[in-house]
């Protein structure tokens, strides 16, 4: 096929037919990502048999298939050889690269799930980097292999799961789409409750989270029908679990987050905590601080809250997939010491989210302790007695800025716990809840995720964090000289809420991640999270402003007064809707209160 | 050929349809062959079983077996082809193969009458006149999968990290029923106390009393022949002093495959005589316990306890009656002992064992690890002769038969070829009525001489697995009559590679084009369609025993009449098929070769 040669340099893709077709030598080189792969080195072979891989037409069949169909004139075509070669692929369909969680100094990058060619140049470049400065200068959390533990290494985990990565390759990829196969590995002990009440659930670091319940005369579409970049079907559902978080009280399972404890038996835990955190620690005894662990650029390593248990001892929350980042991390930079003591609870602990006006009351009626705020402020921890259950740490936060607790329970507890807290909380109105509705109330809030909104290039004071640190306390942690350069120079770039203004929630495209953001017509950034806030009736967008000079596109110093002088677009698939940026989280102005007049009956009703 | 020729023969394909009851006899069975005469599907609306039936008894009364001989012929199919086989076009076009029965049974003359069947003329114009709007009723895939299905079991071997360090990789079983009920029976078992799994097919003949009797002890008596002293010692301790037993067998079984509870003390007892008499036995030397002498010390014992429970008898009626049915009746054993890279096949009888091993250009060859012990084995038929006097080598073996009746030439049970002639005589007078009132068990083999002629005796192959060994097919002789070993072979190692390995397509210096490709690969996957049908090699294998047309591809239409006959006529087509095939673990049997240079 000479035309084809000479026309064509680069590679054509059918994604339908699962095929790519390029020039290779004047002839016709065609491959492709077939539905029915076949993993193989699961089983512990010799992996010189990659050298044995006799051709397989067979398999091959359907890609052949879908070539001639595409290309009919090729039947004539001679068959020059049909290479069987393997590829590696990842459990997430993204490479790994990064240094080695337990081994420092051994840098990895592989799996690059059949796109090494074209993927080289950068991944080399960044990897480069991170040995030579200690980061790339690019975020790669999604790369890291800190993202995996070990959990994600069994034999059988692995088998199941590139099975159903590879055929993804050439698929459409939906937001908010969970991997079917490898599931169920980690759970809290409430799953079978929760999941016999109609519970859906997402998959975080081999954890199982529900996403929302579904209620027992609601249908969700199958699986395959649910693909959408529109507006959902759990849409509804999620909203009466935020109305029900917002007017009465809602409990979420949210046992996944990583726990560590960390005690000493002088004040090393102290010191070696105000080393590495940005915020101080040194507080009084029962008090919750939400503080960044920052790298030497000031960027954010992790997100997590300590609460401080006595003069001696930490309970540390940070997000689910930070269980082998944040552990490297922290033994990486804390002195060995025999008499500090790092621990990792996560198992041990079943964590509830009571979240909502009533939660107080749910909480009051199952312990003697006094919940009022005199007695119990926000951003305390306190261990008391729940039901007939000891020893449950109890915090009034939920992650969210609703008002509410996060209930730490000993697992042996937890049934008992949960049943007590559903049945008192009957009359309250109480319900189970998922992320989903989590994520749209924090959204809402402008609470900044890691992982999503806050990564290790983006510093507190790029994000309104200037409250989660304390430059002054004394210490010179991590990142404190970066920061205070910082404070001094002004950041270029600053994350914002944006408040879509003519977006048609049934009929437009949603905002999921990653679009565009316009400012005054010109690019200025990339949103990095976006959910549908029931409270507003609008879609809120996270997302960095950036200040692209006009001459030559450096980035230039970010201030309030220029993020609030901008008139904003985000363009959402080649469609752009205006948007209202904040800086600061909205509340009274477009929350909406239900009138004394529009009171039912049916409100009284339980859930 | 004279009437009566062809009434013996015709009983002879119909004897054993079904022992109605639980007492394998002619004489209800007889009564039940009126059924023979129509043969469509039931659902055709063929008034078989209705109280009408009666009505045309004595009319005109013409012997059914008389068209035995004339299906073969496809005579039937010329003289009724509108009335009772015109949904059977297919069965009659093509010979259908008319079951051999094991045990043919000639009646005494004064019996004959009495037996005779009452099928009539009338009967085949009723039939007609039903069956006469020529309709089309086939079973769907789906109701053709639901039967072939029920039966089937899978057992994997448990997984750690992964890896699987047992040279069986596991095994798929099957079997479908011809006779009503089914007389075969199959075993699978892991031996808890000494490495190694058993599996095992049984073919029953005259019931399946005998075949259900050794499906659940033989495994225990081969499992204890092979313990050591001082695993023996612990046990009998352990019975004595009332302690928990250490557990021998780990049984994998089907859901249908039942244990009698009533018999289980029983049974018991007499494996506890057993080990008790090894014990006594053991000489001190702790040497190693052949395999070998282990199966067959076990196969003999336990034919012997059967005999001797019977001789015995017991107190409790039911059991008393129990025990004189498992040894009136027999069965055939083949038991394949699975340990690391040691394959030990015991057989006894014409059930069979055949090793599927894949050459390295891919193809497939069977080795065959049994002999069969009937008449076509040449050893067989010497090794009668010489156990009995000169004067009887004519009638030792008569038309391929022992003594003119039974077709395998040893077998548990059938005591009727054991026993001196006095000693069954004693039995059944003191057994119970249903015993006295059976004509089979009452009549005496013809030119019975020199008892005895039968033995359960096993012959023991034995077989070094090596990495092309891919699995071993333990079948009835109901698969081994329908299909050729070499078919049986390539068939289920197709079936378990998946098309690729055995036979792939290499382009490799010929001048193919994309298009002459893709028309080969696209006719393979069709070939292929039927593979995917099935999650069991043996179903898989019965689809096409059953099922195969001339061409060797799995014929729906056919497969639906096949198994839409009725009961009683189902036994003259097929024979009850037991099928255990076993997937070896080639990547363990190359390491222990590895191992071993």
């Amino acid at each position: 096929m000479p035309v084809f040669c000479q026309l064509c340099w680069s590679a054509i893709v059918d994604a339908d037919g699962r095929i790519y077709i390029r020039n290779w030598q004047g002839g016709i080189l065609s491959g492709g990502f077939e539905k029915n792969p076949k993993p193989i080195f699961t089983e512990g072979k010799n992996q010189l048999e990659i050298q044995n891989l006799r051709e397989d037409w067979d398999h091959f069949e359907p890609l052949l298939s879908s070539l001639l169909r595409r290309m009919p004139v090729l039947e004539t075509l001679e068959i020059l050889k049909l290479v069987n070669c393997p590829e590696t692929f990842t459990p997430d369909m993204k490479c790994i690269m990064g240094e080695s969680p337990v081994v420092q100094g051994y840098f990895v990058l592989a799996g690059m799930n059949s796109a090494g060619l074209s993927l080289g140049g950068g991944a080399g470049k960044f990897l480069a980097e991170w040995m030579v400065y200690g980061y790339p200068t690019e975020n790669v959390w999604e790369l890291d292999l800190q993202r995996f533990g070990a959990l994600q290494s069994s034999r059988t985990f692995l088998r199941h799961r590139v099975m159903e990565v590879m055929p993804l390759m050439y698929d459409l990829k939906v937001p908010r789409w969970d991997f079917q196969t490898g599931r169920q590995l980690r759970t809290s002990p409430l799953y079978d409750r929760l999941d016999a009440q109609g519970a859906r659930w997402m998959e975080k670091h081999g954890f199982e989270r529900p996403k929302y319940f579904v209620p027992p005369n609601k249908d969700l579409l199958a699986l395959e029908q649910s693909k959408t970049f529109y507006k959902p079907d759990w849409f509804d559902i999620v909203e009466s679990e935020v109305k029900c978080c917002k007017e009465a009280v809602c409990v979420i399972d949210m046992s996944s987050f990583t726990k560590f404890e960390i005690t000493s038996t002088g004040d090393q835990a102290l010191e070696s905590l105000q080393y590495l955190f940005s915020n101080d620690l040194d507080v009084p005894v029962g008090h919750i601080v939400h503080t960044g662990m920052l790298n030497e650029c000031g960027g954010y390593e992790n997100d997590c809250s300590i609460a401080r248990l006595n003069k001696r001892s930490f309970f540390m929350i940070s997000p689910t997939d930070q269980q082998v980042h944040c552990w490297a991390w922290l033994n990486k930079y804390m002195p060995k010491d025999s008499n500090l003591l790092l621990e990792d609870v996560t198992w041990k602990y079943t964590a509830l989210n009571l979240i909502g006006p009533r939660a107080v009351d749910v909480l009051s009626e199952l312990s003697y302790a006094p919940m009022t705020p005199d007695h119990f402020p926000t951003l305390f921890c306190k261990e008391m007695s729940v039901g007939y259950a000891n020893g449950i740490r109890v915090m009034s936060m939920t992650h969210t800025g609703e008002p509410g607790f996060m209930l730490y329970i000993p697992i042996e507890y937890a049934l008992h716990v949960y049943n007590e807290v559903m049945s008192v909380g009957q009359k309250y109105g109480i319900r189970n809840a998922g992320y989903y509705a989590l994520r749209s109330l924090r959204i809402e809030k402008f609470f900044a995720f890691w992982g999503q909104d806050l990564n290790t290039l983006t510093t507190p004071l790029e994000c309104g964090g200037e409250s989660r640190v304390k430059l002054e306390k004394g210490i010179d942690f991590i990142g404190r000289d970066a920061l205070l350069q910082q404070k001094q120079n002004g950041v270029y770039k600053r994350l914002a809420m944006f408040i879509l203004d003519d977006h048609d929630t049934d009929l437009d495209l949603w905002p999921w991640w990653g679009e565009p953001i316009y400012r005054n017509g010109k690019y200025a950034g990339k949103t990095t999270s976006s959910a549908y806030s029931y409270t507003l009736e609008r879609h809120v967008c996270l997302g960095y402003v950036h200040n692209f000079s006009e001459d030559n596109g450096e980035e230039q110093v970010v201030t309030a007064d220029f993020i609030n002088r901008g008139e904003y677009e985000i363009d959402i698939a080649g469609h752009r809707f205006q948007a209202k940026a904040k800086l600061y989280p909205v509340t009274s102005f477009f929350t909406h209160k239900r009138r004394k007049d529009d009171v039912e009956l049916s409100d009284f009703h339980g859930k | 050929m004279s009437i009566s020729a062809l009434l013996s023969m015709g009983r002879c394909c119909c004897r054993c349809c079904c022992p109605r009851g639980l007492w394998m006899l002619s004489a209800p069975c007889c009564d039940d062959r009126r059924m023979c005469v129509c043969p469509g599907p039931r659902r055709i609306g063929i008034p078989v079983r209705t109280s009408s039936l009666p009505l045309f008894s004595d009319a005109m009364p013409a012997p059914t077996q008389l068209f035995f001989p004339l299906i073969r012929n496809c005579e039937l199919s010329r003289i009724y082809g509108t009335a009772c086989y015109c949904h059977h076009k297919h069965l009659c076009c093509s010979p259908p193969y008319i079951a051999q029965n094991r045990l043919r049974y000639t009646p005494h003359p004064a019996y004959a009458t009495f037996c005779r069947p009452r099928e009539n003329w009338w009967q085949y114009t009723q039939g007609r006149r039903y069956a006469s709007t020529p309709q089309k009723f086939y079973l769907t895939p789906p109701q053709v999968n639901s039967i072939l299905k029920a039966n089937e079991y899978s057992f994997k071997v448990p997984e750690f990290d992964g890896k699987n360090v047992s040279s069986i990789l596991g095994f798929d079983s099957n079997q479908l029923p011809a006779n009503a009920p089914i007389e075969d029976r199959r075993s699978a078992a892991t031996c808890l106390q000494t490495r190694g799994m058993l599996l095992g097919v049984f073919d029953g003949h005259a019931g399946c009393a005998c075949s259900q009797a050794v499906s659940e002890r033989l495994f225990y008596y081969i499992a204890v022949s092979l313990l050591p002293h001082e695993t023996l010692l612990e046990i009998e301790n352990a019975v004595e002093s009332g302690r928990a037993l250490l557990p021998i067998l780990q049984w994998h079984k089907h859901p249908n495959d039942y244990f009698s509870k009533e018999a289980s003390k029983l049974y018991f007892n007499s494996l506890r005589t057993y080990w008790q008499e090894l014990i006594d036995l053991n000489t001190g030397e702790s040497a190693d316990i052949d395999v070998k002498e282990a199966l067959i010390n076990a196969f003999k014992r336990l034919d012997n306890d059967i005999s001797l429970e019977a001789q015995v008898g017991d107190p409790n009626s039911f059991l008393n009656y129990l025990v004189l049915r498992v040894a009136f009746s027999g069965a055939t054993a083949c038991v394949a002992h699975v340990d690391g890279v040691d394959l030990h096949v015991a057989n006894t009888g014409d059930s069979r064992a055949m090793l599927g091993v894949q050459e390295e250009d891919g193809s497939w060859s069977a080795v065959t690890l049994s002999n069969d012990h009937n008449a076509q084995n040449e050893r067989e038929l010497e090794r009668l002769k010489l156990e009995h006097p000169k004067n009887e080598a004519k009638s030792v073996v008569k038309q391929d038969r022992l003594l003119g009746l039974l077709m395998p030439f040893r077998a548990f049970g059938d005591v009727k070829f054991k026993w001196s002639i006095d000693l069954q005589k004693r039995v059944i007078e003191s057994g119970p009525d249903q015993l006295n009132d059976n004509e089979y068990t009452k009549f005496i083999p013809p030119n019975y001489h020199t008892p005895p002629y039968l033995t359960a005796e096993p012959e023991v192959t034995y077989h070094r697995l090596r990495p092309q060994d891919k699995f071993l097919v333990l079948a009835t002789d109901g698969l081994w009559e329908t299909m050729h070993r070499q078919d049986v072979v390539r068939i289920v190692g197709e079936y378990l590679t998946g098309m690729h390995q055995q036979q792939p397509i290499a382009v490799g210096g010929y001048k193919v084009t994309l298009g002459q490709m893709h028309g080969l690969l696209t006719e393979r996957r069709a070939k292929m369609s039927s593979v995917f049908e099935d999650q069991n090699a043996a179903t898989h294998l019965i689809r096409h025993a059953v099922g195969n047309n001339e061409f060797g591809a799995v014929d729906h239409e056919r497969l639906s009449k096949m198994l839409s006959l009725p009961e009683e006529l189902a036994r003259m087509y097929r024979d009850d098929i037991t099928i255990i095939v076993v997937q070896f673990n080639s990547h363990v049997v190359g390491a222990y070769q590895n191992q071993e240079q």
